[in-house]
This record gives structure tokens, C-alpha cells and sequence, in this order.
């Protein structure tokens, strides 16, 4: 009775319908929190009392504020020198993990292994790890690894930095390991009997057929790093100073420290700005083409 | 001020109570540990710190009136030091508050006043009359917004004092400092002897605000901070204000801190226990530190090489040097927003469990001073020597300063203490001059 058929003609229909609960879930916890920012933003609000309107006075007082263009500079550090350190390590292991031998299984197995730990899990265990005095290199004696690796500026950016890589090297070299597998034998073949070594396929097949996988992956970590919250709060705190202080946290101490979350609802908004523009034009450098990067495949 | 301490028992025990809420039992209302059957119709709730031996006292507490009131029972939930400013802000802001809100009273008291949270305590402690003559009358200044009582103090009154290990003046050959210039004069003696002068837990903030409380009052007196307390423009920038910001850099430049103690907090007691394993010399902490200290230092504190006192004066300073600066009390509010039913079993339990007899003793014995004037007949009956003396240290402390000022994160209010805590932080990095921290606080003074 019911064949394949008189299903399809009714499809479009039903296919409508479908749509209704992701919709609905999209505008309850995506659309309506966000016109909510956007209104707090406009008004006075300790999150205890009464909300008052304060019409543009959070964001003339945060845009004049010298701290807002200090968090922006840290987020964004943080995010090229992440992208820059993690992507070609996730690259390069996720070419090796894409072959198939036995031994690169058992070590995917490993490299996998800091993706299953929590953003504060991890930030405690390196917090002690890095104790100047009862750390890791207090107790083995090691004088290099003995720095006040959290309590100096640049040091505890580029420990933020590391961490973050070492956590999600994992997830991208995985999405690349995909990508590698993806690239037909046939054009590795071709290449070989033209004469190219691995280093050049590697620069002429892999990484160009890896484009739209390098900025999926790319996407992620810039767009992501906007809302690195948990690792840098466990971590430093911000500190020292404000020299970890990213966006996020930024927000945060506003709202939920000292009570205002009017401009914290600012910086929450141009958080969403900064977050769509980036994602647009990473879309932008990927080109509009729609063509398929494996030719013939 | 934070009482604050992160043991692994804390953590089990948090781990304890999400796993509870996991199996779905009852949500944030959780009793961890409860025997069941808590009465219907009953919804009084209490949400506390974590942290030893405060929280053993305060569940005892409960477990007691639970017992004497089997069809009123007390619900609690603990919660860890600053998971806990967080979390009782956001649900009291959205109405989903306990009935009995614990907190440090001051700025943050103050917000929920004007916000319309708390009840007023005005008339319970005119019913009380005998309750209310029974609690240090310095503990009420922190609980009184316009000359209403919105809080009752309870629990302990815990000064800031300066301790020391014994061990590391008998190893340079020094006797504790008398003044701020023997504190400058220590500092290299200590340094060349490779103990660190002063431990400090810098990242959690206000760990090094204590020591400007200090010096605020040694250098200016206690009407330098009450000019900022009280909104006075350019409080901040007093001269006595930038001559204490001064010598704090001068200290800090001079290595008086032990090294990397910008990433150091004070929830993991780190800072203690670099005092109590002998790397560093001295340490400007809460009194509350005093229990954790003697069950995590082995000998420290039982083999007598805790020493303590009272921060010294500054040459030429106008401040007294009794004064003194801590937490007058911990306090309880009610919330408005509670049902009558519930207001009248929390009523029921600031009266008859919060500061009796029992509750005192327990204080006592855990090396603290109960906010009741009758915590001093206790001290008698305390036999360990140490403990003895300890106590008694407190108690003269707190009883003989002239001015026994609040803690100033918790005495303004959230917006100034956050600006605060976040320059003080930036001035001990050394990132920013005195000058530029009176700027940047005046702009907040009275917000």
C-alpha cells in the first residue's frame, strides 16, 4: 500500500513540519536570549533588583573603557597564536593518523585521550603541574620547568595558549584524519609514478585537496577560542593582572562580580559580532565556488 | 574575606551532592547525607559554605533543630567558597533563593536590601531582646543598612592576624617585627637565608588586599577607609592612601613575597601550606586558617611553632595599633520572598540553634570565637595549651581594637569591590603606579 512513492508526493509537506521543532528550539534558546542581551544591554541591572532603562549610557561607558580594547587584543592573540600552533600540528598528525597501519590505530587511541577530559579538569591538574613551589619542577628538581610559569604575563599567555592546544589537537587532527582519508589513492598513485616524494605530495595533493577541511577546522577554532572561558578562569583567573583577561571573562566579571549586567550585556553583543563577522569571512576566503575540491572523485 | 578551604573532603562531598541531583532526588534542594523522610510541607532552606571544621558545626546545627522540630524540617545545600558568592546571587536574583541566606554582611547585604530580598530583622530582635544582648555588639554594624537590622551574626568573629613560623626567626636569628621598618629589614635576612619573607595566595585577590587594610589604617588611621566607605570624592588619592600604596610596591619590589605568588590561590590553602612546610617566614591570614593548619601542618601547629600578632604599626602612622580588620561575624538573613511558614522556621532557628550553647562550644573547640559574649567563659575549658592560647590571642584581639573594620571586598559594594580587587591585583603585578590606583578607584568611589 504504502509504496515509496505516494510517500514522496506527500513529502514536501510533512518535510515543512519537520522543520518545527529545531525551529522552535533555535528561537527559544538561541533568538530569544539573544533580543534579551541585546535589550539588557540598553539598561541597568545589579541581576538582583529592579531593571531600569539606561538608554546608550553602558555603551559609551564601555566602548571609552581601556580594558574593552585590552581584552579584545588578548582574545585575538590567543586565537592566531593558537590557530598558528594548532593547526599545522593537527595537520601534520592527522596525515600520519590517516594511514592505516595497525600502530597509528593504537596511537590515535592515545592522542585521543585529552579530548575526553573536561576544560576544568584539565585546568586544575596543569594549575599543580605549574606550581612554582609544589609543582612538577620543584619536586623533580628541574630548574627549567621551575618558572612562575601563571604568574608572569607572557608566560601564562603562552601557557593559556599551549593548553588550549594540547586539549583540542585531538579534535582537529581527527577531522583532518577524516580529510586525508577522503583524498582518492589514485592521485597519490599518479604522483608517485611522476616521480614526487613525500614531502612534495604532501604540499601538492594533500594540502590542497585538505582546503575546505583546513577551513572547517580553522572555523572552529576561531569561532571557538571566542568563548574560551573555563580553562582561562580555572587557570589564571584573568590574572596576572588582566593579562589572560579575554572577552569572556571580561563579561563575566562584569555580570556576575561586580553586578552590572547592563555592560556586560554589551560586550556579550559585540562577542556575537565579532563571532559572526569572523565566521563570514572565513566562508569568504574559502570562495563562493561550490565545486567539489576532489576532481573526478 | 573568605573562610576559605578546599579539602578533598569538599570536593567528595560536592561530588556527592551532584551526584545526588544527578539521580534526580530533588534538584538544588538537595540535604546531602540526610536520612530521608523530611516532612511535607515543609520548604525552609539553607544554603552554606563547605569547608572544615565550619561546615561539620553548621550541619550539626541543622541535624539538631531537625531533631527537636521533626514537622519543621531544615533543608540545606553547601556549596564551596566562590561557587557559592556566585551561584546565591543568580538565584537570588531569580527568585529562587533559600529561606535562609548566609554571607559575609556589608556592600553585598546592603544590594540585597535595596533590591527588596531580606526580610527585616528589626522586630525579631526586639522580641529577642536577650538574643540580641547575648552577640558582640561589633558584629552588628555589618548587618544594619539604615538603621534597620537585616542580618543576625553568627558563627565566628575572625580577625586578620600576622603569623609566623617560629622555626624561621630561630634560623636567621631574629625576633618578630615591632614595626613596618623591621618588616623592610626582615626581608632581605630572610631572602638570603633562601626562606621566603611572606607567603601569599595573590591570585585569589583579596588575599592581598589585606595587607592595604593594614596599611591603610597603620598610615592613616580608621577614618582613611571610612572616608571611602562613607563616598567622600577622592578618597582614594588622600596622601596617607598613596604613602600606604607606596610602601606596598616597596615591598613587593623588595622580594618580600614568596616568588610566583600571582598564581598561587588561597582555595587550595597553598599559602598555608608554604608557611607550614617552612618555605616561607611569616603570613598576613584570616584567624579561620588556624584549624586547617593544625590538621594539615603535622607538627606545626601541636609542636608550638605557630606564632602569631597583630599586624605592627607604621613610624609616624596615624592608625592605632589594636585596630584590627577581618569579618566581625558571618550572617544570616531571611528572604522576603519566602512563604510566612518558611520565614517562621528560620526565625525558629537563628533563635534557638544558631548561637546556643551547644553551637558555642563547638566554636570553641574548633579554635574560634563564637560571635556570643559567652564565648569567653568557654576559653577555661579548653585544655589543649595551644588551642588555649590561641583563643585567648583571638579573643583579646577582637575584644581590644579600637576599630575592628569590615573586610573591604565585602563592606562595599560588588560593582567598587570588583573594581577594586582588579587594581589591587594590577598593583601588586606592579602594572600600575599608586597614583594610577587612586585614579582608577575614585572613579567608582560611591557606585
Amino acid at each position: 500500500m504504502t509504496s515509496p512513492r505516494t510517500g514522496a508526493s506527500h513529502g514536501t509537506g510533512a518535510v515543512k513540519w519537520m522543520v518545527v521543532p529545531a525551529l522552535l528550539m533555535f528561537v527559544m534558546f538561541g533568538v530569544v536570549p539573544l533580543v534579551g542581551v541585546l535589550v539588557l544591554s540598553f539598561t541597568q541591572w545589579d541581576g538582583l533588583g529592579a531593571i531600569h532603562p539606561a538608554g546608550t549610557a553602558n555603551w559609551r561607558s564601555v566602548l571609552a573603557d581601556p580594558g574593552l580594547p585590552h581584552a579584545i587584543w588578548v582574545t585575538f592573540e590567543i586565537m592566531i597564536l593558537s590557530w598558528a600552533v594548532q593547526t599545522p600540528l593537527s595537520l601534520l598528525i592527522g596525515t600520519f593518523l590517516a594511514g592505516r597501519q595497525r600502530y597509528r590505530g593504537w596511537l590515535a587511541v592515545l592522542f585521543f585521550v585529552p579530548l575526553l577530559l573536561s576544560s576544568a579538569a584539565i585546568a586544575i591538574t596543569y594549575k599543580a603541574l605549574l606550581d612554582p613551589n609544589f609543582g612538577l619542577g620543584p619536586g623533580l628538581k628541574l630548574g627549567f620547568l621551575t618558572q612562575d610559569w601563571l604568574g608572569r604575563s607572557g608566560l601564562a599567555l603562552g601557557v593559556v595558549i599551549f593548553v588550549v592546544s594540547w586539549q583540542f589537537i585531538p579534535f582537529h587532527s581527527l577531522i583532518y584524519q577524516g580529510g586525508v582519508r577522503q583524498i582518492p589513492t589514485s592521485m597519490y598513485e599518479a604522483a608517485e609514478i611522476d616521480g614526487a616524494g613525500r614531502v612534495r605530495q604532501f604540499f601538492s595533493i594533500t594540502v590542497p585537496q585538505l582546503k575546505y577541511t583546513i577551513i572547517t577546522s580553522s572555523t572552529l577554532m576561531v569561532v571557538g577560542s571566542l568563548t574560551f572561558f573555563d580553562l582561562i578562569f580555572v587557570l589564571t583567573a584573568g590574572g596576572p593582572g588582566d593579562a589572560t583577561r579575554v572577552l569572556a571573562l571580561d563579561m563575566y566579571k562584569r555580570g556576575f562580580q561586580a553586578n552590572l549586567m547592563g555592560p556586560a550585556s554589551v560586550i556579550a553583543v559585540l562577542l556575537v559580532l565579532i563571532g559572526l563577522a569572523l565566521a563570514l569571512l572565513l566562508r569568504r576566503l574559502g570562495g563562493s565556488t561550490t565545486a567539489s575540491q576532489q576532481d573526478g572523485a | 574575606m573568605d573562610p576559605l578551604k578546599t579539602s578533598r573532603r569538599t570536593f567528595l562531598s560536592l561530588a556527592a551532592v551532584s551526584a545526588l541531583a544527578a539521580c534526580g532526588t530533588s534538584g538544588p534542594k538537595t540535604t546531602p547525607g540526610s536520612t530521608g523522610g523530611a516532612a511535607a510541607g515543609s520548604g525552609a532552606t539553607y544554603w552554606f559554605l563547605t569547608g572544615q571544621p565550619q561546615q561539620t558545626i553548621r550541619e550539626a546545627q541543622v541535624k539538631r533543630f531537625n531533631e527537636a522540630n521533626p514537622s519543621t524540617q531544615l533543608k540545606t545545600n553547601s556549596f564551596q567558597n566562590d561557587a557559592f558568592k556566585q551561584k546565591i546571587k543568580t538565584a537570588i536574583g531569580a527568585g529562587q533563593g533559600p529561606t535562609l541566606i548566609w554571607g559575609w554582611g556589608g556592600g553585598g547585604l546592603k544590594s540585597y536590601v535595596q533590591a527588596g530580598q531580606v526580610e527585616d530583622l528589626t522586630p525579631f530582635f526586639a522580641q529577642n531582646a536577650a538574643l540580641k544582648e547575648s552577640i558582640f555588639p561589633s558584629a552588628f554594624g555589618a548587618a544594619t543598612v539604615d538603621g534597620k537590622i537585616y542580618a543576625m551574626p553568627v558563627e565566628t568573629t575572625t580577625p586578620i592576624v600576622l603569623f609566623y613560623d617560629k622555626r624561621a626567626f630561630d634560623k636567621i636569628g631574629a625576633q618578630p617585627p615591632q614595626s613596618w621598618g623591621d618588616i623592610m629589614d626582615l626581608v632581605p635576612k630572610f631572602n638570603g637565608a633562601g626562606i621566603a619573607p611572606f607567603s601569599l595566595g595573590g591570585q585569589s585577590r583579596w588575599t592581598n588586599m589585606m595587607w592595604l587594610e593594614f596599611l591603610f589604617d597603620r598610615i592613616g588611621g580608621a577614618e582613611l577607609f571610612q572616608g571611602i566607605f562613607d563616598g567622600k570624592a577622592n578618597a582614594w588619592s588622600d596622601p596617607s592612601a598613596l604613602k600606604a600604596l607606596d610602601e606596598m610596591q616597596k615591598l613587593i619590589k623588595a622580594n618580600g613575597f614568596i616568588k610566583g605568588f600571582s598564581s598561587i590561590t588561597a582555595d587550595s590553602n597553598a599559602d598555608q601550606a608554604l608557611l607550614f612546610t617552612g618555605k616561607a617566614a611569616m603570613m598576613l591570614h584570616g584567624a579561620w586558617t588556624y584549624g586547617n593548619m593544625k590538621s594539615s601542618g603535622k607538627d606545626f601547629v601541636t609542636g608550638g611553632h605557630l606564632g602569631y600578632m597583630n599586624f605592627p604599626g607604621v613610624d609616624g602612622g596615624k592608625g592605632d595599633p589594636s585596630d584590627t580588620v577581618g569579618n566581625p561575624g558571618a550572617y544570616l538573613s531571611i528572604s522576603s520572598k519566602a512563604s510566612d511558614a518558611d520565614k517562621e522556621i528560620a526565625k525558629k532557628f537563628l533563635a534557638n540553634n544558631t548561637l546556643d550553647d551547644a553551637s558555642v562550644d563547638e566554636w570553641v573547640k574548633s579554635g574560634n570565637i563564637a560571635v556570643a559574649k559567652r564565648a569567653e567563659d568557654r576559653l577555661s575549658s579548653i585544655t589543649d595549651k595551644n588551642d588555649a592560647d590561641w583563643l585567648k590571642f583571638v579573643y583579646e584581639t577582637s575584644a581590644n581594637a579600637k576599630v575592628f573594620a569590615q573586610s573591604w571586598d565585602q563592606a562595599l559594594s560588588p560593582t567598587q569591590a570588583e573594581t577594586l580587587l582588579d587594581n589591587i591585583a594590577k598593583l601588586f603585578q606592579l602594572s600600575i603606579s599608586p597614583q594610577q590606583f587612586a585614579d582608577n578607584m575614585n572613579a567608582v568611589i560611591g557606585k
